[in-house]
């Protein structure tokens, strides 16, 4: 059976045990992550699309062919649909080995054939030599690559990855990164990654959709939902912290610069829609959009604003510093994050005064 | 010692085994994954046999499927036989009273194979029977052999319901256990203490090997979930 490429598209309602809607498509190649907190439905979601549970309400369509539509009533079984699924403990077969866990996967195809392309997977996901071991007997990183293969080779209609880092330790997780971002250029099919860990998205990701409570917040490329979004409610979900009232002073439609008043200053917002003078709005701006070395260095153009602070905390975290100050004369808190290196470079310290440049490319205005 | 009476007690111990244990794996997987209402009355009701003195429950049966009840004429009619003082009427008592000995084992294993195992096996494709012979099974099989165990066991040493359902008729419905009492009526000591001694080493090995059964089936859940 040769492999079908195609999109899928989910407009999915439930409203039994777990409150669910989420409407997206996921493109034949394309890596789509759903992020949220735990308990959001990520997961419930995942399983309706493999055919594990069903919807109320809604449709799952795989390019021409309908796996799930309560109109007419049609509801596919995860073996109708020939997915490839990955769950969060991979869910080897335990009395089957690396290579008939593999095999086990493979009906698609003749007996005789199976075991050539298990091996032949087993090789591609860098397991050499451990075909005859039982999961029990193979690392954490070992068995993540085995349930890998198992669902790559089954040529799956759409590939399911359901926390696919979340039971491995951090270096583990740093190499099996690598390999999935270069096995993720030879996928023909729309591969649904479900994680909570946002960096996940922004490393493997090609789009992402925000779930949280249930409700679908919002859908995009995971740098442009980080650095665009939507509410309030999605700004908080991706962790932004410097949320902030403003109002809109001045709109210079000839360079797309919206003037917002913070506090007592005047600062330049790249954010292009119309907004009325006098306007109240929320502003979000991402740690990276804070900067302490350009206004130091005497570099500040256009694009930044100059802010005094008092730095009221530094918080070493490894090789980067978390710093919190607050806009002199105010009691606006802005949270930041800058290399050590640089921290130590500007002696940044404790109750002192300094001065930041916000982005004004990263200032954005919230609906 | 009466052979007699051993022989009918192993051929009343298997054929209950061999009925009881596919019913229960079936039975055990569908209460070990679904829900469903009023799931802890059916739950309740298996355990029955558990709680309920074996005389209570051989008086029902005997007035159940006696020759005097529509259940028992019925059965008659549809068999050519009646079930009390018959073998077939300890087969079926014995069926019922071990039910939760076959059952309790085989769900609760069942209840340890990983959601994820049973979602990645219909996702590889694999039948409900296919998923149930070659991934399920294998996992459970400490289980079932626990309940086999406990199974034979207790249908071997069985007294109340047996005497109750099939009085004491020789090659018929007289087991080990009546045998030893009938021994003991008769001041035939020797022979119910042999016969006591026959089925106390069973028992003793029988719980051995059903505790190591099931410290193996508890290694095995750590070992699916690490």
């Amino acid at each position: 059976m040769a492999q079908i490429i195609a999109d899928l598209h989910c407009q999915i309602q439930n409203h039994k045990h777990i409150k669910l809607s989420a409407e997206f498509s996921c493109k034949a190649g394309e890596v789509l992550a759903v992020v949220g907190p735990s308990g959001g439905g990520k997961t419930t979601l995942l399983r309706m699309i493999a055919g594990l549970n069903h919807p109320d309400m809604g449709s799952i369509v795989f390019g021409d062919t309908s796996w799930f539509d309560n109109k007419s009533r049609t509801a596919l079984t995860p073996q109708q649909r020939h997915i490839g699924y990955m769950p969060q403990h991979f869910g080897l077969f335990p009395n089957l080995t690396a290579l008939e866990n593999v095999v086990a996967g493979l009906d698609h195809i003749p007996k005789s054939a199976r075991v050539a392309r298990a091996k032949d997977w087993l090789e591609r996901v860098n397991l050499h030599g451990l075909p005859d071991r039982l999961p029990m007997h193979l690392s954490g990183g070992q068995r993540q690559r085995v349930a890998l293969a198992r669902a790559l080779a089954r040529e799956p209609s759409v590939l399911l990855l359901d926390e696919p880092f979340s039971a491995v330790d951090r270096e583990t997780r740093e190499r099996l990164y690598l390999e999935l971002a270069r096995l993720k250029e030879q996928l023909l099919c729309p591969v649904i990654m479900v994680t909570h860990d946002l960096n996940e998205a922004l490393l493997l990701a090609d789009s992402m959709i925000l779930i949280s409570q249930g409700q679908m917040l919002q859908q995009g490329a995971p740098f442009e939902v980080l650095s665009r979004p939507r509410n309030e409610a999605v700004a908080r979900q991706m962790g932004l912290r410097n949320i902030f009232d403003g109002e809109v002073v001045f709109q210079d439609s000839t360079k797309d610069i919206t003037w917002l008043k913070f506090g007592e200053q005047l600062i330049a917002s790249d954010f292009g829609k119309d907004r009325s003078v006098g306007s109240k709005v929320r502003w979000v701006i991402p740690n990276q959009g804070i900067r302490f070395n350009a206004i130091t260095n005497g570099r500040l153009c256009r694009s930044f604003n100059k802010l005094d602070v008092t730095i009221d905390s530094l918080l070493v975290m490894g090789e980067s510093v978390r710093v919190v100050c607050y806009a002199t004369g105010t009691e606006l808190q802005l949270n930041t994050e800058v290399s050590l290196h640089l921290a130590q470079k500007l002696g940044l310290t404790k109750g002192m005064q300094t001065t930041v440049a916000l982005k004004s490319e990263q200032i954005h205005i919230l609906e | 010692m009466d052979w007699q009476a051993l022989w009918l007690s192993v051929k009343l111990s298997s054929i209950t085994v061999l009925v009881l244990i596919p019913l229960s794996i079936l039975a055990g997987r569908a209460l070990a994954y679904r829900q469903f209402v009023g799931k802890s009355w059916v739950e309740a009701l298996i355990m029955v046999p558990l709680v309920l003195p074996p005389t209570v429950i051989g008086y029902y049966l005997l007035v159940g499927l006696g020759s005097q009840s529509w259940l028992g004429q019925w059965l008659e009619r549809l068999t050519g036989q009646q079930l009390v003082f018959h073998f077939s009427g300890l087969v079926l008592a014995s069926v019922l009273v071990n039910i939760p000995f076959a059952l309790q084992p085989i769900q609760r294993a069942f209840e340890a194979v990983p959601h994820d195992v049973r979602d990645a096996a219909a996702c590889c494709g694999m039948s409900k029977l296919k998923i149930l012979l070659k991934i399920e099974l294998p996992m459970v099989w400490p289980g079932v052999l626990t309940a086999i165990v406990l199974c034979f066991s207790h249908v071997l040493g069985e007294f109340g319901v047996v005497l109750m359902m099939g009085g004491n008729i020789a090659g018929e419905t007289k087991t080990i256990s009546i045998s030893i009492y009938d021994s003991v009526q008769a001041f035939d000591f020797g022979a119910a203490g042999t016969m006591s001694l026959v089925l106390l080493l069973f028992a003793i090995t029988a719980l051995a090997l059903t505790t190591s059964l099931s410290r193996r089936l508890g290694g095995q859940r750590g070992a699916n979930h690490r």
